[in-house]
């Protein structure tokens, strides 16, 4: 071992608390505790702007044997609260690897527990549901300790979207794309820019509070709302600016907290998931071809369904589109007659399996004219 | 879309023999195979030869075939039965072969047989590998360049442009059988010649080489509406050039990021879609440089593999399973997940654990055979073991191997790790050749100061895996250490408990086994023990559930770790521990499987929880729906007594699962645990000579004079006291392993210095060798009070051939009414006398009259299946009832079966898999399966043995005889009779003069050293159908060998002793005057036959 390690430990709101050790210091941070199945991917999953916020438990035990590197970010660094695994390689291997995790998490501030019985900890979230909590260093929870979580705000009420956009307008692509897409984002991947990018589009990412008129102003051939953290019903700017767009009879497409926007923009209701879905592996129905998907996850929130109908609850004029075959949940919707549909998973993956790439090409048909 | 009613009635074709390269993990998919369509209400037919298996427990299958797996026996049960379909990727290359014979003959188009599961075409593409490679470009994937060849010429053509080393694969062989690599062309045209020689199409693929780069493996399954799922990625250990079945393999992957396993997945969904599997799973291999990720794709399987049973076992995702009913029309959204019962199927398991599987070989058997592991498989078995982290699934994963490596750990000398000496330059040069030991080699270079990274470079072993392997030592340096500071208080009461219960935990959180801390620490495994326990470090146990704890799960499938939580509940008097018997292995394979899980589902019927352990991926008992719980862990000791001592079952079952658990009834009985049946001081008196022996003479049972020797000179003095020749064996005999006959002190002397090393805490046994014996084995059950025969079975080979190693038949078709019945006495005062309740094996000699006993097991025998096959009578299941107290008239089997047929068991060994082998049977088992052969006639059941065993005979033709002159005698009347038939007979000059001077017409033939064209000549030419050899001493031993090489090669039949000779005369008589007929078991036990055709 090339790092000496010191007791720490993950504290939950209910006070159960997990011991582990780490190899460098880090202050006392709380965050929601969720986990996440993938198997592969830590990279992207700690550079994801949705975890903003989220201390993440990983429920594959051997992390950071690949290292990082400088290709696989969906951001321009970790954008979670704190890192949970049973075991943190020191060595790492890969013929595009750069350094270590534990090093670059460091190096990022970014605290991380190892060694910790991550399973205990999954079944008891899956038990109770996602909470409150804290990492902190030393043996066993102090007082001070529990008075930070105690502090600390809940997920529930929480717009995340607006501290993780960005602040100006970017574009990327070429020049003479052939469709011109303006993406709001709410905490956007990188790999989403990159598939527009891929599928003929020229992007321009804009701050998540944009008004409609600016973007009319540009004459985009379609609009993409992007994925995000924390509560949608707290990004209350938001629907008013989806209406207007839709109204302007822009084809539209979402992602993730995108997905919510849209249907709470037509009247639907988003719930809180017990403990989410975070993982590469949820079957999601493709309702008009009967199809599964494995998708990408990672959402803590859904749009409100109704069991045996495909109907949205308050939002007649949207049909679901995808249903998860694991819990029946709403996975993804479409606007009964405009050119506007909104997925909960992650089509662009990164990580996770590339099965909902279609998507991509979908929201370009629908952007191109029908002659 | 629900499964289809259009069909009714499905053949499903089983795999035949175990041998390397298909084993037991096609009775698991099998099995399962038959349990999922008879779940769906489909009537199913099973062939398969090997009465070993559980899928031919006639209790499964509605109509169970065990005959010869080829294509013109499957064709007379299709004829007879008239199924609706056939089920071909559930039994290997063996049933996908036949499957594809059947439909190019047009038999199946003949009689309205659909292909399920996988269709012709997809079939054809994804084996013939010029086709493949093809499918490859056109969906833009990359293969080897290479070519194929059907000459050696070719060969050498192609290799101008791939250039050496090169790799050669014969097409449409299993286990890579024939194929190799080539580094010259010397070695090429070697390797091509043989390649060619084996492959049913004469054909051969020469391939760039990839050797080193990493290798990968995804199971995929597909359904009817084209959904793809990935169940498992698996990641070698050993880079390509070592067949996977013989490298240590890991999953899920541990080396990959997303970005490039989201490039294999979707590389795997374009693949089963490009070559057409339309319901079923494949396998697809990946080779990755790992300089650059270079991507390319090596092989796919349209079919079950043991893979696909080792992915199964290590997510919880039964393939096979799940295969069968999506052949049936199911799409994978509509079966649920049969580990949570609560999520559909069509999902991808998530792991949150470490699954290592380890491969198994038995070089100690085939000294002559190269041991570097090479493209063509030579493992005879393997353990996977579950850990939450990699170093500790690895540790486990070696000590399950119950090699007496009790983790990680380096042999005590350096013979036993292949190393002449430990230089650096020595060690360097074995790290760059695969072999068994080299995992243990990259220790003792690590210890050496070889660094890391040049360890992974000469190994060609991903850096974070040696990595790993670092820490581990690092861990124990540092534990030794601690253990030398804190002196002989480390292991008492006075340790300071803190400081103590930190460092166990740490270095059991690592998979260090009890054993390896002692050695490490310098004190003994039961003090480590204790002062674990006495700081309450015990290991918890955690479920594979499929979803890494996303969901609750329904199954306890469970695995030990260090960590906070146990999942485990325990069923305390309720449950039935069964131990399994690890990984096969020459000597012990799927016939003890048969047995456990036969137990496992009778214990269950009578009410008690079942509770499996078992180390073994491939088998049907590691499969968790077969027992209320199934712990996969290693069958140490340590690993059981933990599991017994959370549990705190009725009792544990030792006598079913052969060797590995009978080791652990003592120390277990020690520690206080119940054992059930048969106790544990009956089984040590059947297994202590002296205890034995006053036993035998109490009942006037007469054995061979013996004695028993702990030195070179006891073993000479005892010799000199029972007479030569001798036959000398260590004490707990593992499949015969160094056994020896002895003729002479000079050799005994030698064979007493190797033997000696094998078991140092028994002595080894020396028996009187009946020469010209007939051998016979007796199989029994008793209850404690009645002991009833479940079958007397004669031997074919003579004595001195190992029991496991020679056919034999069932009822006896030489030996006398009146030796048979006193066999039969002797049994069951045999089984009185120790007490036994449950099985019984006894071995006789009989000579001159005298019926001799020759050992007692008290347990299941390898014979267990094959007789509850033949007779009907389930012993294995009936032991379960005895075993909880019942009596067997409760169980209703007080009267030996009377059989009106004959059923013959043939042995079948791993030759053609291990080139420079010599073919001749001895006292060491080297067999690695079965075959049975039913029918009315004994010609006609060991006929059919033979065609089961490849092996068929032939009707015609050319007969080579040449024998020693102890034989000549024999052999005459035996050749007489195939010259009568219209043999003509060829010999070589000893044998041919003996044989003209007593008027059998024969030509002479050279031996190899007289000249050519010799003998050798005639069978490579095809103009030899039988070759009659049994060695003619020393002086030509080579020349012997050559010939039966040139047959096995040259799939020439072969008998190397006169008994198989002549019930090989009454099988080709057989041939020759009635036509072959098949029957299932059920209508031989008497319970019915099939409905006419078309009655359905």
């Amino acid at each position: 071992m090339t790092s000496e390690l010191r007791p720490a430990y993950v504290l939950l709101e209910d006070d159960t608390w997990y011991r582990g050790a780490t190899g460098a210091p880090f202050d006392v941070t709380p965050g929601e505790v969720v986990f996440t199945t993938n198997l592969s991917g830590y990279q992207e999953v700690f550079t994801d702007p949705s975890y903003a916020g989220q201390v993440v438990v990983m429920t594959a035990p051997m992390i950071g044997n690949y290292g990082v590197n400088g290709e696989d970010l969906e951001s321009q660094g970790p954008m979670v609260a704190g890192v949970v695994v049973r075991e943190l390689s020191e060595r790492a291997s890969s013929w595009r690897s750069t350094g270590t995790l534990g090093a670059w998490l460091t190096e990022h501030g970014i605290p991380i527990v190892t060694g910790v019985d991550t399973r205990r900890l999954t079944r008891h979230i899956r038990e109770r549901g996602a909470m409150r909590g804290v990492v902190a260093v030393g043996d066993a929870p102090t007082d001070a300790v529990r008075a930070v979580l105690a502090a600390s705000p809940s997920m529930e009420g929480l717009d995340l979207a607006s501290r993780v956009t960005c602040t100006d307008w970017e574009t990327h692509g070429p020049e003479d794309a052939r469709f011109h897409v303006v993406a709001y984002d709410y905490g956007m991947k990188r790999n989403i820019v990159r598939l527009l990018v891929a599928a003929g589009c020229r992007v321009t990412v804009v701050p998540a509070t944009t008004p409609a008129a600016a973007v009319r102003e540009r004459k985009p051939d379609g609009v993409f709302l992007s994925n995000g953290p924390g509560d949608p019903a707290a990004v209350a700017y938001a629907p008013g600016i989806i209406r207007e767009l839709v109204g302007a009879g822009l084809p539209l497409f979402g992602i993730c907290l995108g997905h919510q926007l849209l249907g709470l923009a037509f009247g639907a209701a988003t719930v809180k998931l017990p403990y989410g879905h975070r993982g590469g592996n949820h079957p999601v129905r493709d309702e008009a071809t009967g199809k599964v998907l494995i998708t990408s996850q990672n959402h803590g929130f859904a749009v409100q369904g109704e069991e045996g109908s495909d109907a949205v609850p308050g939002a007649p004029q949207l049909v679901v589109s995808h249903r998860n075959l694991n819990d029946g949940t709403v996975e993804g919707i479409r606007h009964r007659e405009l050119p506007v549909f909104a997925v909960q998973y992650h089509p662009e993956a990164s990580p996770g399996p590339h099965d909902a790439r279609p998507h991509f090409n979908e929201f370009v048909r629908l952007m191109t004219p029908t002659s | 879309m629900p499964k289809r009613t259009d069909l009714h009635r499905i053949l499903l074709i089983g795999s035949g023999p175990i041998v390397i390269g298909q084993a037991a993990e096609f009775d698991y998919s099998g099995t399962q195979a038959v349990r999922a369509l008879k779940e769906e209400g489909y009537e199913v037919v099973l062939v398969n030869s090997n009465p070993a298996t559980i899928m031919t427990d006639p209790e499964l299958a509605d109509r169970t075939y065990i005959e010869p797996v080829t294509p013109a026996w499957v064709e007379m049960i299709i004829a007879r039965e008239r199924p609706d379909a056939l089920l071909p990727t559930m039994g290997g290359q063996t049933a996908l072969n036949v499957a594809m014979a059947l439909h190019e003959s047009g038999a199946l188009a003949r009689y309205g047989v659909e292909l399920i599961g996988a269709n012709a075409r997809a079939i054809q593409m994804a084996e013939d590998r010029e086709a493949f490679a093809d499918a490859m470009r056109r969906i833009g994937l990359r293969v080897p360049v290479g070519g194929f060849a059907r000459t050696v010429e070719e060969a050498g053509g192609i290799v101008e442009t791939t250039g050496y080393p090169a790799i050669v694969r014969p097409s449409y062989t299993l286990g890579g059988t024939g194929g190799g690599i080539a580094y010259n062309r010397a070695e090429l045209e070697e390797i091509v010649r043989h390649g060619i020689a084996l492959s049913p199409m004469g054909q051969v693929l020469i391939e760039r080489s990839v050797i080193g780069w990493k290798e990968f493996e995804l199971e995929v399954m597909r359904d009817r509406k084209d959904n793809v799922v990935i169940v498992c990625s698996i990641e070698n250990l050993d880079p390509m050039g070592v067949h996977t079945g013989d490298s240590i393999t890991v999953a899920p992957a541990m080396t990959l990021t997303d970005r490039e396993y989201q490039v294999m997945r979707d590389a795997a969904i374009a693949i089963i879609r490009e070559i057409g599997v339309e319901a079923g799973g494949c396998n697809i291999q990946f080779a990755v440089n790992p300089a650059d990720g270079e991507m390319l794709v090596i092989e796919m399987n349209p079919r079950v593999s043991r893979s696909s049973a080792l992915a199964s076992k290590a997510t919880g995702f039964p393939i096979a399973r799940m295969g069968t009913k999506l052949a049936v029309g199911y799409t994978l959204d509509e079966l649920p997940n049969d580990i949570t019962k609560t999520t559909p199927a069509s999902f991808e398991p998530v792991l949150d654990y470490v699954v290592v599987k380890v491969p198994r070989f038995a070089f100690e058997k085939f000294p002559a055979a190269d041991f570097h592991l090479t493209t063509q498989m030579k493992s005879v078995g393997e353990a996977m073991a579950i850990g939450r982290t990699f170093k500790e699934a690895f540790q486990k994963g070696l000590r399950a191997l119950e090699n007496d490596r009790p983790g990680w750990q380096a042999a005590p000398l350096l013979e036993d790790d292949r190393l002449e000496n430990d230089d650096p330059a020595t060690l360097r040069a074995a790290l760059r050749q695969p072999t068994p030991e080299r995992i243990f080699q990259v220790k003792r270079a690590l210890q050496a100061g070889i660094p890391a990274a040049e360890v992974a470079q000469l190994t060609g072993y991903d850096p974070w895996f040696v990595g790993q392997m670092v820490d581990l030592l690092d861990a124990e340096r540092g534990f030794s250490a601690a253990c030398r500071r804190l002196g002989p208080d480390a292991f008492h009461a006075l340790a300071p408990a803190q400081e103590m219960a930190e460092l166990l935990r740490g270095m059991k959180r690592q998979g260090f086994s009890d054993a390896q801390l002692a050695a490490l620490s310098g004190v003994g495994e039961a003090e480590v023990r204790r002062q674990r326990h006495a700081l309450g470090i015990r290991p918890s146990y955690k479920t594979v559930d499929t979803c890494a704890g996303e969901f609750p799960s329904a199954t306890p499938y469970l695995y030990s770790t260090y960590d906070e939580e146990n999942e485990s509940v325990p069923f305390g008097r309720e449950g039935i521990v069964i131990l399994g018997s690890g990984p096969n292995r020459i000597g012990q394979g799927v016939e003890f499987d048969y047995c456990c899980v036969r137990a496992a589902l009778a214990f269950r019927e009578l009410g008690h929880r079942t509770i499996m352990i078992n180390s073994n991926p491939e088998t049907v008992s590691t499969d968790f729906d077969i027992s209320d719980k199934l712990y996969f862990e290693p069958l140490t000791f340590e690993d059981v007594l933990e599991i017994v001592e959370l549990e705190r079952p009725l009792g544990v079952v030792v006598q079913l699962g052969g060797q590995t658990p009978l080791r652990l009834t003592k120390p277990l009985e020690a520690a206080g645990v119940a054992i059930l049946g048969t106790s544990p001081d009956a089984i040590d008196t059947a297994e202590d000579r002296r205890r034995f022996e006053a036993i035998a003479r109490q009942l006037g049972i007469a054995q061979p004079p013996s004695g028993t020797a702990t030195s070179t000179d006891e073993a000479l003095a005892v010799a000199e006291r029972v007479g030569y020749p001798v036959l000398v064996r260590p004490s707990y005999v593992l499949g015969g392993r160094a056994m020896a006959i002895v003729y002479d002190a000079g050799t005994l002397r030698t064979f007493f210095a190797q033997a000696a090393r094998v078991a140092p805490e028994h002595p080894v046994l020396i028996d009187r060798f009946l020469e010209d014996a007939f051998e016979a084995d007796v199989d029994a059950i008793a209850d404690g009070e009645r002991c009833v025969i479940g079958g007397v079975m004669q031997h074919i080979e003579d004595a001195g051939i190992h029991s496991g190693d020679s056919a034999c038949v069932l009822p006896p078709y030489l030996i006398g009414e009146r030796e048979q019945d006193e066999m039969r006495r002797h049994t069951k005062a045999l089984a009185a006398a120790l007490g036994v309740v449950g099985l019984i094996n006894v071995q006789y000699a009989i000579r001159d009259g005298v019926v001799y006993c020759l050992e007692v097991n008290p347990r299941g025998s390898r014979t267990v299946p094959f007789v509850s096959k033949a007779t009907g009578v389930p012993l294995a299941k009936l032991a379960a009832g005895v075993m909880v107290g019942k009596t067997l008239v409760d169980l209703g089997f007080t009267e030996e079966v009377e059989m009106t047929y004959v059923a013959v068991k043939e042995a079948v060994f791993p030759f053609t898999k291990l080139p420079g082998v010599d073919t001749i049977l001895g006292p060491e088992m080297r067999s690695t399966g079965e075959v049975m052969g039913i029918a009315d006639s004994f010609g006609w059941a060991f006929a059919k043995a033979q065609i089961a065993a490849d092996g068929a005979l032939p009707l015609e033709g050319s007969i080579f005889v040449t024998v020693n002159d102890r034989d000549k005698p024999t052999v005459a009347p035996i050749v007489r009779r195939f010259h009568e038939m219209g043999f003509r007979l060829i010999a070589t000059e000893g044998t041919a003069r003996y044989l003209q001077k007593r008027g059998i017409p024969c030509e002479r033939v050279l031996k190899v050293w007289e000249g050519r064209p010799n003998g050798v000549d005639l069978i490579v030419s095809g103009q030899v159908q039988m070759l009659i050899n049994t060695p003619l001493g020393k002086f030509s031993q080579r020349d012997d060998y050559e010939m039966r090489r040139a047959a096995l090669t040259h799939r020439v039949a072969y008998t190397t002793t006169m008994s198989a000779a002549s019930a090989a005369c009454d099988a080709v008589i057989a041939l020759r005057s009635t036509q072959g007929e098949v029957r299932s078991l059920q209508e031989r036990h008497g319970r019915g036959a099939p409905e006419t055709a078309g009655g359905h």
